[in-house]
């Protein structure tokens, strides 16, 4: 107990000293906090938000992406392990660690045995994702669901859960952690505990984090989920000595309604009629091309498109013919008989305005119109053109959506070895501090996104940071 | 715009639900409402109706309060619900019935067991009330059996009538914009779904109440209710087929039929409404619509009622109490079945044609209804 003379007196000790903290209240950090305590170890989960906002971005997703070599009463088929990773290399183009990626890919076959073991339901694929059906199992009732099913079985186990408890220093002598500096409603502690899990999140709600790598035009930017990944856990493990991963600049980024709540908005905030109109930013100009490719192809490149437009907004412009052929989202769109009063309702230059549609209009060369296939719709002699699914606006009621760029996460994160132990600069991994989840998730997915691959990473390396931090603790 | 501000505020949150899908699994309101992409009175009312109330999606759902799009889809489709079954009220002036229901029961019920007792103290033997019990004919000394079968005849038919009304109303409502194709088998289906409260378990985990864990018990104790007021049913109605069928009138030994199924049905009926009552007091009070209560209860009370005054009237039918027991029994009856189209009763009526619509949309989808035309030929009109 030697060390502890050397902290400041005013911050009391938490009586107990734990086996393993775990640092973030997700997928990955009730995975991790489930394996150890089954594994014998005592478990102290500290989670930021209070009850309701627990779990991070978890409570926004709906599904999780494992490989499998059987269907099963929800999977529809066969999904194995080289074709999950042909998937993986396809979006990540490459940025990927590619022992580690494999390696996550087949840890990720016993998830659902796992998950269900630990009273996380699913369902059939919803509605509009039938396309996911095989690869991905959803949640009954989604992200909250499966975390509220997580955290009565931590709770079942006898893990210890704090909430409004953050994380403000780790106390790490020469890659060994020793303790957590704690702010929470009753007070600053420090917990000392015999392994470490960080399960906190990127950065992506940090504005001011942002801000260093895209200026003042994060100001505009909207996070789709917590406000609480402010990359705080992320910032103190790199500034002492542990090695980063993954592109700090780089985040994921999609056009979601420009009036959804700067944070939290979730899934009901996205839009899926880019394909369906013209979109074109407050010069009444259109900058890239809308039928370039199938809209799932392509939803992840409209956010940084519309991040790098004035003062980040732009406007999807259609006409009534396509209302009715997407997704609803959570708010109506704006609607004008005229295209001249739209302009006006969305506060812009009606003759730019006008201009633009009409030069659409006059460019479009209509066939037939089909989106499940790369259809002859295109324009000719404008710039952008729109390759596919080109038909004329005008049809009254005419219809826009304002949007802006709504960032799900950031890649940077801390750099792991294949037990989820994070490595310092040079390469030597630290002997009891882990990662999992989004805050390492950089090291699989260095670009790109697929659906439910964040949930993957999640519980596979929870689950091992769980299982090395309970070892460690034991030993 | 809709009629009221409940059915304004259910629209917009069934609206982000339809952005969301996370919850259609829970039951059959969520694939029910991704049906549509805009929410007529109808509509919302039929999706109120579905509703069986378990709680599950509340807890499920990323966007409750305090998130601001504050969604709490069971709360406001109870709202939804209770001024459903106002609106569909027959005959319309009784509608206003359902806003102070549990006091209006209750003036119910104390004047028909006034009445009865009067009836019986006044008409008859003043002296037979307490004596009754030592006459061979049984009840029948106190009120001749024509009378009993004329009054709870007529009351009963009323009943029915008034509540095939209301479905009728409903049904039209529901069907003003889509319209569903009927079919038998799909009623065979609503009436499985409805007899075994399939969407009251919360998807599969379990159904909530008073915390966010599913281990709630109300499935059982409505099962014990309803299948106890059947029973009760049942022994009534056997009663009736002795009586006019074989010719032999009551009273019955305790061993013979008619007795056996109302003491097994008023058991389970006190259970199952003291479950009920007690689930009630327990609710989550960000669940509770405390508007609902007075109607629930009432309800419930009558139910309990009905069960442990024909208990009481089954065990002390041989003492001076019985003619006082068989004057408050029937009083209690009679309010339950004059109040079955103005109370809670109806919730089973209106989620049993909703359960139908369901299995019906599901089976052949909707079509849109030819009265709905004109008004798209009006307003393309307008936009030309």
């Amino acid at each position: 107990m030697a060390e502890a003379n050397g902290h400041a007196p005013e911050i009391p000790d938490l009586p107990t000293r734990y086996d393993v903290i775990v640092v973030g209240g997700g997928n990955a950090a009730l995975c991790a906090a489930i394996t150890a305590r089954r594994d014998g170890a005592s478990v102290l989960v500290l989670e930021a938000a209070d009850k309701f906002y627990r779990g991070g971005n978890t409570r926004h997703t709906r599904n999780l992406r494992c490989a499998h070599d059987e269907g099963n009463e929800i999977l529809t088929g066969p999904y194995p392990v080289d074709e999950f990773m042909d998937d993986l290399m396809r979006v990540t183009k490459g940025q990927t660690d590619e022992d580690l990626a494999r390696f996550t890919l087949e840890e990720s076959k016993g998830l659902w045995d796992w998950m269900n073991g630990a009273g996380v339901r699913f369902q059939q694929p919803l509605g509009g994702t039938l396309g996911l059906g095989r690869t991905n199992a959803f949640f009954l009732g989604g992200g909250r669901a499966m975390l509220n099913a997580l955290y009565r079985t931590a709770e079942g186990l006898g893990v210890d859960i704090r909430y409004e408890a953050a994380v403000t220093d780790i106390d790490i002598e020469d890659g060994f952690f020793k303790s957590v500096v704690v702010e929470a409603a009753e007070g600053t502690f420090r917990a000392h505990g015999r392994a470490l899990v960080t399960a906190s999140g990127g950065f992506e709600s940090n504005i001011d984090w942002l801000k260093e790598y895209w200026g003042e035009r994060a100001e505009n930017f909207l996070i789709r989920g917590t406000s609480n990944n402010r990359g705080s856990i992320l910032r103190l493990l790199l500034d002492k000595g542990i090695e980063p991963v993954g592109d700090p600049t780089q985040c994921h980024a999609v056009a979601i309604d420009a009036r959804s709540p700067k944070f939290d908005g979730g899934i009901v905030t996205r839009l899926d009629c880019i394909v369906f109109g013209i979109v074109m930013n407050n010069r009444c100009e259109r900058f890239y091309d809308e039928g370039e490719d199938f809209w799932p192809k392509r939803y992840a490149i409209w956010g940084r498109l519309v991040a790098d437009q004035p003062d980040q907004i732009a406007y999807i412009v259609f006409d009534d013919k396509s209302m009715g052929s997407f997704m609803p989202s959570v708010y109506p769109a704006i609607e004008a008989e005229t295209l001249e009063e739209l302009a006006g309702k969305l506060e812009l230059d009606t003759e730019k305005f006008t201009a633009t549609v009409t030069e659409f209009n006059a460019a479009v060369r209509e066939g037939h119109f089909d989106t499940d296939i790369h259809d002859e719709c295109h324009t000719e002699g404008i710039d952008p053109p729109k390759s596919h699914w080109a038909r004329k606006i005008d049809t009254a009621p005419f219809y826009a959506y304002p949007v802006r760029p709504g960032i799900t996460f950031t890649y940077l994160g801390t750099r792991v070895n294949r037990e989820a132990k994070v490595l310092m600069q040079g390469g030597t991994p630290s002997a009891n501090i882990f990662a999992a989840g989004e805050i390492m998730a950089g090291n699989v997915l260095g670009q790109g996104y697929l659906a439910g691959i964040g949930m993957t990473i999640g519980a596979v390396w929870g689950r091992l940071a769980g299982e090395g931090a309970a070892r460690h603790a034991r030993n | 715009m809709h009629a009221t501000d409940a059915l304004t505020e259910a629209d917009r949150q069934i609206t982000i639900c339809n952005a969301c899908r996370y919850c259609e699994g829970l039951c059959a309101v969520f694939p029910a409402l991704e049906m549509n992409r805009h929410f007529a009175d109808g509509d919302l009312n039929y999706l109120a109706n579905l509703c069986h109330n378990c709680g599950a999606c509340y807890h499920d759902c990323q966007f409750s309060p305090p998130h601001e799009f504050a969604l709490n889809i069971p709360k406001i489709l109870a709202e939804v619900r209770k001024d459903s079954y106002g609106q569909y009220a027959w005959p319309r002036a009784l509608a206003p019935v359902f806003a102070r229901n549990g006091l209006l029961i209750a003036c119910l019920l104390a004047l028909s067991v006034a009445l009865f007792l009067i009836g019986m103290i006044s008409l008859g033997d003043p002296g037979a009330l307490w004596t009754a019990h030592t006459a061979p004919e049984g009840f029948y000394a106190l009120m001749p059996h024509t009378a009993m079968v004329w009054i709870f005849g007529s009351v009963f038919l009323f009943a029915m009538l008034a509540l095939a009304m209301g479905v009728r109303h409903f049904w039209r409502d529901t069907n003003a914009v889509n319209v569903v194709d009927a079919d038998a088998p799909s009623v065979w289906q609503a009436l499985k779904d409805a007899g075994s409260l399939r969407y009251l378990d919360g998807g599969g985990v379990g159904c909530f109440n008073e915390d966010d864990e599913p281990d709630d018990n109300r499935r059982l104790w409505h099962h014990l209710t309803f299948y106890g007021f059947l029973l009760c049913f049942a022994a009534t109605s056997m009663g009736t087929v002795y009586h006019y069928a074989f010719g032999w009138p009551a009273p019955y030994a305790w061993w013979d039929l008619p007795p056996l199924l109302g003491i097994a049905g008023g058991l389970m009926l006190t259970a199952g409404t003291w479950g009920l009552l007690k689930a009630k007091r327990q609710r989550l009070s960000a669940l509770r619509d405390e508007r609902m209560t007075g109607m629930d209860v009432a309800f419930i009370l009558m139910l309990l009622l009905t069960a442990v005054t024909g208990l009481l009237l089954r065990f002390l039918g041989e003492t001076p109490l019985m003619g006082l027991l068989l004057a408050v029994h029937l009083g209690v009856v009679l309010a339950l079945f004059l109040s079955m189209p103005y109370g809670k009763f109806v919730h089973g009526i209106y989620r049993t044609a909703a359960l139908c619509r369901y299995a019906m949309a599901r089976r052949h989808g909707l079509r849109k209804a030819s009265k709905a035309e004109p008004k798209a030929t009006d307003a393309a009109a307008a936009r030309g």
